[in-house]
């Protein structure tokens, strides 16, 4: 599979255009260094990353959940699942509320006991072992905390309960402050800062220790969306110069796709995929992950011929037939779902060149500045979506509302999906 | 619908209150009586105030109270915030609702029976009535009354940050007295302070459980104005009435000045300074 931008030039929802790309260059070139030169097996997307441990079979698993089963009273929060988390990797839980994300990482931290499965950090067995002897730290939604003690002090407390010399701690905590840019607010209590400097406070708790693994639990959403963006870089690079493992739980595929290596995606207690961003982007295993992560048309399908790389469908509810770059272990006749993201749609005012096109009426425009999405139906009243980058000035779109138009794809724009 | 009183709402007020609070005026006011008959007003006087320092019965009786309500104050909160986190802490376990439901009964329980029965339990066990019986009988009722501030204090108090002071290495004891006690202390010294009010004001339950030596100043009040009252216990009652009203003031004073620094720190904070 070779998955490059598709013909409009338009980097997805996933990755926010513009500002943001030098600096993802600037990361992933730095973490060629930090981490190794594990090679990925096929880079996919635009973003090359050289750190892929779980491509390496050799590779010891840093964090390991064996068949983890989470019962509350008749509830199953989470569902017999395995999951292996490398070591230096910055590693997702993504999922709707009640998906068992939250659950997972508690039981990690010691808060919840796992009902049935084990848990090992570092080949070491963590049933029995108290959360405040975990080598692990967390840092809380609601930030957490202490009210009566001074941010110093709230920085200060996991080393003091660690013994630490006073000095070694004085000096911690002025670092800590330091990289978090807090210095001038070390005396302040909580309740006398702003929300972004609450957090940033929470985060340097956590980080004091040094633990093996740092745990954040919905770390950003309280915070505004331009304040959000630019933490998710600072954790970034935090991850990557103090060289720790970090799992993150989030309901925001944004934040989950621009922070993390690897995203698991969970719904009802299981893992449905575990890839990186790119990969659950651009090749998702199924239904519930394409259309969970970002926009999708899934156009129910059957298989009308296998050749080679190529797979030939035929639309069910369309009146198309084409051919998509991807094998599939469908046999010829069963119907699977073919999902294409709207802005590898081609729109055209005329008919275009290629092996098959459809033909719409545009509907309704949603209109975000960087991009438009374009509502469409076509004659026989489906509905498609395909997004266009809105990369001049124009006030006044060449498309418009009721206008006729043509839609096709590249071989390769779209995936299969069996499940 | 912005209208000032009517003439309805102040009446209704000022009799309110005047039911409320004439009693207490007028106690006051004849406590300062020069005359020895408590319904004349006989001129102004505070000589009654400087013949209670010289009533060493009524002074006696004071001492014990005193130090009855700060002994059963102090065990009954700290037995009292046991309980509220047995109860807000410890989730469902087996005979929760019986635990919860013996802690409060004591709140509905009328005083009459409790006293009764707690005379007959030191009667059986042949135990002597004095200080100690009234002292724990008091312990057993306020510890409910405690019971209650307390765990209404814990409701509201985010768990996370004893998870997070945990996370960072700190054992479940430790815990609570870095983080929990400090946080719910006001919920604590409201409790205490509501113990210490009961037990002081207690004269039902101190009778049947009292004996030599060991008279409450309620008890003494009330055996003096089975005699007649005189303007002596109005100076008491007065005193009394003066140091609630010191305390309410005070503690209603601090509560005010943090709301109003907290505010203007929030304020500040927002602002990015």
């Amino acid at each position: 599979m070779d998955w490059r931008i598709g013909p409009v030039e338009y980097p997805g929802p996933n990755v926010s255009p513009g500002r943001n790309e030098p600096l993802r260059w600037l990361i992933t070139f730095s973490s060629h260094f930090d981490r190794g030169g594990d090679l990925a097996k096929k880079p996919i997307g635009p973003i090359r990353r050289t750190f892929a441990p779980w491509e390496d079979p050799e590779k010891r698993p840093f964090i390991e959940f064996r068949n983890v089963t989470k019962r509350f009273g008749s509830f199953t929060a989470v569902d017999n699942l395995s999951q292996t988390i490398y070591e230096r990797e910055f590693f997702a839980l993504l999922g709707g509320s009640g998906c068992g994300k939250t659950t997972l990482m508690r039981m990690l931290a010691g808060f919840e006991q796992p009902t049935e499965g084990e848990i090992f950090l570092d080949g070491q067995n963590l049933a029995g072992v108290p959360p405040y002897r975990r080598p692990v730290n967390m840092m809380f939604q609601s930030y957490a905390l202490f009210p009566h003690m001074s941010v110093e002090a709230n920085i200060a407390f996991g080393l003091k309960q660690d013994g630490f010399p006073k000095a070694d701690i004085a000096d911690r905590v002025k670092e800590m402050l330091r990289l978090v840019k807090l210095e001038p607010f070390g005396k302040r209590k909580p309740h006398q800062l702003s929300g972004g400097q609450r957090q940033r406070v929470a985060l340097a708790r956590s980080l004091a220790k040094r633990p093996k693994v740092l745990l954040l639990d919905e770390p950003l959403a309280a915070l505004d969306k331009k304040l959000r963006e630019e933490t998710q870089f600072e954790l970034m690079d935090l991850q990557m110069d103090l060289g720790m493992t970090f799992l993150i739980v989030t309901h925001d595929q944004e934040e989950a796709m621009t922070v993390a290596d690897r995203i698991a995606v969970m719904d009802a207690g299981r893992i449905i995929q575990v890839a990186t961003p790119s990969e659950i982007y651009e090749s998702p295993n199924s239904r519930y992950v394409a259309d969970f992560i970002g926009d999708i048309n899934l156009i129910e399908s059957k298989v009308v011929a296998k050749n080679g790389e190529t797979t030939r469908l035929r639309a069910t509810e369309l009146d198309i037939e084409f051919d998509v770059a991807q094998t599939t272990d469908a046999d010829i006749g069963d119907a699977v779902a073919f999902g294409i993201r709207p802005e590898k749609i081609t729109v055209t005012m005329d008919k275009p060149d290629a092996d098959f096109s459809v033909h719409a009426e545009i509907w309704d425009i949603g209109y975000l500045g960087d991009v438009s999405t374009l509502h469409c139906r076509t004659e026989d009243g489906h509905n498609l979506r395909a997004g266009i980058a809105n990369v001049t000035r124009l006030v006044e779109r060449p498309l418009t509302w009721d206008d006729k138009i043509w839609m096709t794809w590249r071989k390769d724009a779209g995936v299969i999906l069996r499940h | 619908m912005n209208r000032g009183p009517t003439w309805f709402n102040i009446t209704s007020i000022a009799l309110g209150f005047s039911f409320l609070y004439l009693p207490i005026v007028i106690l006051v006011i004849f406590s300062f009586n020069a005359s020895r008959l408590v319904t004349v007003w006989g001129g102004f006087s505070t000589k009654w105030y400087g013949a209670l320092l010289h009533n060493q019965q009524l002074l006696d009786a004071a001492w014990v109270t005193l130090r009855v309500g700060f002994a059963a104050a102090t065990i009954a909160t700290v037995l009292g915030t046991i309980g509220a986190l047995v109860l807000a802490r410890m989730g469902r376990f087996m005979g929760r609702s019986l635990f919860s439901g013996m802690i409060y009964a004591p709140l509905v329980m009328p005083d009459v029976i409790l006293g009764l029965s707690l005379l007959l339990l030191f009667v059986a066990i042949n135990q002597d009535r004095g200080f100690w019986t009234v002292m724990l009988a008091h312990t057993t009722f306020c510890m409910c009354y405690v019971a209650v501030v307390v765990q209404s204090r814990l409701v509201g108090f985010d768990r996370s940050l004893e998870e997070a002071a945990m996370d960072l290495g700190c054992p479940p004891v430790k815990t609570f007295f870095l983080i929990t006690l400090p946080l719910i202390l006001p919920g604590v010294l409201a409790g205490w302070m509501l113990a210490f009010t009961l037990s002081l004001d207690d004269l039902v339950i101190a009778s049947f459980t009292t004996g030599p030596g060991a008279t409450t100043l309620p008890m003494k009040i009330y055996s003096q104005v089975r005699l007649g009252v005189t303007p002596e216990i109005n100076a008491v009652c007065t005193i009394l009435v003066a140091l609630v009203t010191v305390g309410v003031v005070a503690a209603s004073i601090v509560t005010k000045h943090r709301t109003v620094r907290r505010q203007r720190d929030e304020q500040l904070a927002a602002a990015g300074a």
